[in-house]
């Protein structure tokens, strides 16, 4: 009997009022607010993890670009190191040959400085060869012309004798 | 009462979801936040590809009781002669709280059963031993009625103590004067108890519907 007393007393129809009220506010929330706001959330998650996706594909990219640019930066310096030491190779060697030359150049001008300078003693042996020739020849017919005496024949070679020093 | 509080989640929710931007202000930005703290609820009880359905159960728990309870905050007014709150939060009455209860744990059977089939749903309380049956059937009743009278008790605990506390203005002068002493830390603790309670009914919704819902 105080089980149905219980039962009876309690309110009812607040319970259904308050059932009702809830399950309408559930199905309003969810048709109004909470699908278009899941949408949007889901979106933006979407558009957050494509930008995440996008950042990570550009920074590798760049990095690939800069192993690129380092790569080549190297070659460059490479390149350039290597014509620097070709340079640095025929300047030497053009060096070298010009010193090469200047000193063959000097040795062959010392050479023919040497050459002329023997031709011009021959030549000066060669001239005094003939004049001594001719004059041993004039002497000869000095000493035929006069047929003179002993003192005076040494008179006149060393007139002729002085002769010959002056010239 | 209730309708007040149904009507102010509803309008709160629909406005910040009115405009719906990719970089979210304001109101819209805090129903996101909820929605947030919702999901966690739910995806530390069970499986988002099965939880992911409650969440609007689950979200106009936790909003609707946290309104419920903040409402009986601000307009507490008692009448001289019975001591009785004019404006109270429909949480304090164990009618309205019982019924959420009852809802909920109806709800969990309707989809333990529906996502589980009948056999699964059957066997589980028989399992791990056919002895626990009568205490699985307890269990049913009892979470009913914790779940229940748990909000219930705590709002209305809240409430009356705060009544008694106005009721010191009927000691005079002095009264009046000192009677904000006690109040003010005690409005601060229930604005924390509704929050709390609003959360604790949320989870626990969400523990009981992953009891039913996932397969152990």
């Amino acid at each position: 009997m105080d089980m149905m007393e219980f039962i009876a007393d309690i309110q009812w129809g607040n319970a259904l009022y308050q059932l009702l009220i809830f399950s309408l506010l559930i199905w309003v929330v969810s048709r109004w607010a909470l699908k278009p706001l899941l949408g949007v959330m889901k979106k933006r998650e979407q558009q957050v993890n494509d930008n995440l996706d996008n950042a990570e594909k550009s920074r590798a990219e760049a990095e690939q670009y800069l192993e690129q640019q380092r790569e080549e930066l190297k070659k460059a310096r490479e390149d350039t190191q290597a014509m620097i030491d070709n340079a640095n190779k025929m300047s030497e060697q053009q060096a070298k040959e010009i010193l090469d030359n200047a000193k063959a150049e000097g040795e062959r001008l010392k050479e023919a400085a040497a050459a002329d300078i023997n031709r011009e003693k021959e030549q000066a042996l060669e001239s005094v060869r003939d004049q001594v020739a001719s004059l041993s020849v004039a002497i000869a017919t000095k000493v035929i012309e006069k047929e003179l005496d002993e003192g005076e024949q040494e008179k006149l070679i060393d007139s002729y004798l002085k002769e010959v020093g002056n010239e | 009462m209730s309708t007040v509080a149904a009507l102010i989640v509803a309008i709160f929710s629909i406005v910040g979801a009115r405009k719906l931007a990719m970089r979210p202000t304001g109101l819209q930005n805090f129903i996101e936040w909820v929605m947030d703290f919702t999901k966690y609820i739910i995806t530390s009880n069970m499986a988002w590809d099965k939880g992911g359905r409650f969440i609007a159960l689950a979200y106009t728990l936790l909003f609707y009781i946290f309104v419920a309870n903040m409402l009986g905050i601000p307009f507490e007014l008692a009448t001289e002669t019975e001591h009785y709150a004019l404006w109270n939060s429909p949480t304090s009455d164990p009618v309205l709280t019982l019924t959420m209860a009852a809802f909920v744990i109806i709800l969990t059977h309707i989809y333990g059963f529906k996502l589980r089939g009948a056999k699964e749903y059957f066997a589980d309380y028989f399992r791990p031993s056919p002895i626990l049956f009568p205490f699985k059937i307890i269990e049913e009743f009892s979470n009913f009625l914790t779940l229940g009278l748990r909000l219930f008790g705590n709002i209305f605990a809240k409430e009356l103590v705060t009544m008694l506390i106005i009721s010191l203005t009927g000691l005079g002068t002095v009264g009046i004067l000192l009677a904000w002493i006690p109040l003010a830390p005690w409005l601060a603790f229930g604005i924390f108890i509704g929050a709390l309670q609003a959360f604790i009914f949320a989870m626990l919704s969400m523990v009981y519907m992953a009891h039913k819902v996932e397969s152990h």
